[in-house]
């Protein structure tokens, strides 16, 4: 009796353990594929219509659910805000509320999100099926280094594309919401811009905000490589790393921009 | 000929960002109205300056005419010592008047500049002598309540003496109260 609760224990231990050394052999092995890649990433420089194909591939393709969902949200911030500022009579601040929201969090935030679920996907099950079907082995045999030609065009694609989409994001939202509250709610429309641009400073909301989108570019578009890689090569195996890098990369997004915004704001 | 439509949309795609970024730096940022002209630096002693902070816009009349600098303490007066940077278009006399004030009721702080009448004026490097410090919410309630407080004492010194009005005394609203 005693046995058996001690074996149970010790098997439950045992797989804790387990499972903790596999997560840190992906951390490690992941460091390491974001090394090579940087280290690689000359030749997505030197030849640069295959980093410009995949910035068409993640950049422009996600263009269309990031002007949309930009514009929605800036609308419903402008609602939202409108509802509670009108009690304290400031219905003004309306354009600094949706503003800052925007470029300091939603912005960045929910871009990554989306190039996350819309091109990390993406990147993930096109990785993971080149394996799958051996081309990157095929490379290797053609002494074509995989990791340069497949994985640093993606990387720097990615880097790249983050920061564009953010800004974009922060901008359609400021319009979505200027259409709201000046047009449809009837706010003063000098108000809306002019304290908007007394309280939203161009170094420590604006540049802070492209610095972010830039590092969850760099976090997103590893994550969706590192799990397309190291996918086992079966159906399931693609289909759990897709999975994966969506989960992953939200965690570690909204995990990053904690730690990022609270060195942003003491510093 | 994949590769020019591509090439394309990229190009595309990079002016819109471009574009966006810009839009937030001059549309939304406040890159324009934030760049003042040549400065000269002019510093002020104030016992306490509240809540200021560096950036804090100098007013004059309600027009923003420079910028906090830079804001120090000096240990041996134990004074808030301003920086303060003024647009060089503008020159104040030297019995200038700088206040501290608060936009609105509970709003940021900025520095107010009251020109005086002088014939000379202010050169870069110059003190500024006439300064008023920040009002202190906190201070002002101490200040009220330490004033009621005497005054009630004073009724009380006014009842010792004459009995017959301290039953009128205790009938005001003030000689009830806990202060």
């Amino acid at each position: 009796m005693i046995n058996l609760i001690i074996n149970k224990i010790s098997r439950l231990l045992s797989g804790i353990g387990h499972r903790m050394i596999a997560r840190i052999w992906r951390l490690g092995a992941g460091a390491r594929l974001f090394m090579l890649a940087i280290i690689y990433s000359g030749e997505s420089f030197k030849r640069f219509h295959l980093t410009l194909r995949e910035i068409y591939f993640t950049g422009v393709m996600s263009l269309l659910i990031i002007i949309v969902s930009a514009f929605f949200v800036g609308m419903v911030l402008a609602l939202q805000g409108y509802n509670t500022l009108q009690k304290y009579g400031s219905s003004e601040a309306i354009g600094v509320l949706v503003a800052l929201a925007l470029v300091r969090e939603l912005g960045p935030v929910v871009t990554a999100l989306l190039f996350a679920g819309r091109a990390g996907t993406a990147i993930t099950a096109e990785i993971g099926l080149m394996k799958t079907t051996e081309q990157l082995s095929a490379m290797e045999m053609m002494a074509v280094n995989p990791i340069a030609r497949v994985v640093a065009p993606r990387f720097w694609a990615g880097v790249i594309s983050m920061p564009i989409l953010a800004s974009l994001f922060s901008m359609v939202g400021v319009l979505g919401g200027y259409l709201v509250a000046v047009p449809l709610i009837g706010v003063d429309e000098g108000a809306f811009w002019s304290q908007m641009q007394a309280n939203v400073d161009v170094r420590a909301d604006i540049i802070n905000g492209v610095i972010k989108s830039v590092v969850f570019g760099v976090a997103c578009t590893m994550i969706a490589l590192f799990e397309g890689f190291d996918a086992p090569p079966t159906a399931e195996g693609v289909s759990h790393a897709t999975t994966r890098t969506v989960v992953i990369s939200s965690l570690t997004v909204l995990g990053l921009d904690f730690v990022l915004t609270s060195f942003m704001l003491v510093v | 000929m994949e590769r020019t439509k591509i090439d394309l949309w990229v190009g595309i795609f990079v002016a819109l960002g471009a574009a966006a970024l810009l839009g937030l730096a001059m549309k939304v940022g406040n890159l324009t109205s934030n760049t003042i002209g040549e400065t000269y630096h002019v510093s002020a002693a104030f016992e306490n300056i509240g809540g200021l902070k560096p950036n804090a816009p100098v007013k004059s009349a309600g027009v923003v005419v420079g910028r906090v600098a830079e804001i120090g303490f000096d240990p041996k007066t134990y004074e808030a010592i301003v920086t303060i940077k003024i647009d060089k278009r503008y020159e104040f006399p030297k019995d200038t008047f700088a206040n501290i004030y608060t936009a609105g009721l509970l709003g940021e702080q900025y520095v107010g500049l009251e020109a005086g009448g002088e014939d000379d004026v202010l050169k870069s490097g110059d003190k500024i002598t006439q300064t008023q410090d920040a009002i202190v919410l906190e201070k002002m309630i101490s200040q009220f309540l330490y004033s009621k407080a005497s005054e009630t004492e004073a009724d009380k010194g006014a009842e010792a003496t004459s009995p017959a009005a301290s039953k009128e005394g205790k009938s005001t609203e003030l000689g009830d109260a806990p202060f």
